[in-house]
């Protein structure tokens, strides 16, 4: 009886092919990992990925960055206010945007500014078979092509969370200090004395680096496993963008709970 | 694009990068009073530390003179032993006296050190020999509450 037997079969091949695409990526990552010399001895190559996914992201990430600090400062002073301490605004925005909204909000943006437009060039390049093209002339697209792009999307990732989460601060700072009247010495001093560099700041930015290879690597990944198709092509889009989404907020869940134990 | 004009926007962008963490690291953060000089390690045994954290500040005269590193419990004594790194540009007698104490109402706890008169400074590695622990706001209402209750029976 084949009829009662196939959503089994449907299941097991559902299954096998995750696990097959899972271990088809990480042989892919091993395989740039081992291409990535030419990224670097070609040096132009990375800089015209960080130009793309890096300065063509800075006009997005700068004005999230600053509204994002603007709303905290509203909505932070709204809250402090209540329990007569709004001299801890700083505090509350400068620890929210440099421990978790900076890194995360940042890396969500720059999977949908960046990491699509990566995925669609590669898979684009595929259907055109342009990668093949390479291929014969004995250019491996990978070393020449997609390491470049990982690269270039690690490399922007931090500097693109670190100025999102200064805007933000500046703009916590405008709305409360400016628009509200919070003293501006206390504003900064309480900052100072409890946003410590080594546990706050730079767990942030450990956070963002990840996140940025997360986000590269899934762009990538995607892009060269697409089908040559139109369809194909923006399936892979599609898969980028949700992938990267959960994959940052998983990866985040496990970074905080490593990184933020309450006991210390 | 040509080659200079593509170099000269990659590097304000990571100009624009390393100055917003810079901002981060010396305006928001603590940066600058992190970094201590030749610090050197402290003890001291408590009775009861209260609340007192990792990283929580050790200030004498109100001044930040280090940060405390590890909280430990001594299974000899059933003390608590609390480590702390101290600024190297700051010395402190034998004598000196370690408390616990909360800054505000409800803020956070820190130990303050008060120098004595002794001619000898401490060593690092040593240990503080006078503490005062922690004040637990229970047992002081506890102690009001009974020396009120005793007050009331002797005006019977």
């Amino acid at each position: 009886m084949p009829d009662l037997l196939q959503p089994f079969r449907r299941l097991g091949h559902a299954v096998t092919e995750r696990i097959w695409r899972l271990g088809f990526a990480s042989r892919f990552f091993f395989a740039l990992l081992l291409q990535s010399g030419t990224s670097f001895r070609r040096l132009h190559l990375t800089l015209r990925e960080i130009y793309v996914s890096g300065v063509l992201s800075l006009l997005i990430i700068s004005v999230s960055g600053l509204f994002v600090g603007l709303v905290l400062g509203l909505q932070g002073y709204e809250i402090l206010q209540r329990f007569g301490s709004p001299e801890y605004l700083g505090v509350m925005v400068a620890l929210s945007l440099s421990r978790e909204l900076g890194p995360v909000v940042a890396a969500l943006l720059f999977a949908s500014r960046a990491g699509s437009s990566i995925t669609a060039e590669i898979g684009l390049m595929k259907a055109t078979e342009q990668l093949k093209a390479m291929d014969m002339m004995a250019v491996d697209p990978v070393a020449r092509v997609v390491a470049p792009r990982f690269w270039g999307g690690l490399l922007a990732m931090p500097l693109l969370a670190a100025l999102f989460s200064a805007l933000g601060v500046l703009g916590g700072w405008l709305i409360g200090v400016v628009f509200i009247g919070v003293d501006d010495g206390a504003f900064w001093s309480q900052m100072q004395s409890s946003v410590d560099f080594r546990y706050d700041i730079w767990n942030g930015v450990i956070k963002s680096f990840v996140f940025g290879a997360a986000v590269s690597l899934i762009a990538v990944f995607e892009g060269y496993d697409s089908l040559p198709t139109a369809e194909g092509v923006s399936r892979a889009i599609t898969r980028t963008v949700v992938t990267s989404a959960l994959a940052i907020l998983a990866l985040d869940f496990v970074l905080t709970s490593f990184m933020f134990r309450g006991n210390s | 694009m040509s080659r200079s004009v593509l170099d000269l926007w990659v590097g304000i962008f990571v100009a624009i990068g390393i100055a917003a963490l810079l901002f981060l690291s010396l305006k928001v953060g603590n940066l600058s009073s992190a970094r201590m000089s030749n610090a050197y390690v402290l003890q001291a045994k408590f009775d009861n530390i209260g609340g007192l954290k990792v990283r929580g500040p050790v200030k004498s005269a109100g001044v930040v003179v280090g940060r405390i590193t590890d909280i430990g419990f001594d299974t000899h004594a059933y003390e608590a032993v609390v480590t702390m790194t101290i600024d190297g540009r700051y010395h402190f007698p034998k004598d000196t006296f370690a408390s616990i104490y909360t800054s505000g109402l409800l803020g956070e706890q820190f130990v303050g050190l008060e120098a004595g008169g002794d001619e000898k400074m401490l060593n690092p590695g040593d240990v503080i020999a006078k503490t005062q622990s922690a004040v637990v706001l229970e047992k002081l209402i506890g102690q009001f509450l009974f020396s009120k209750a005793s007050e009331g029976q002797t005006q019977k």
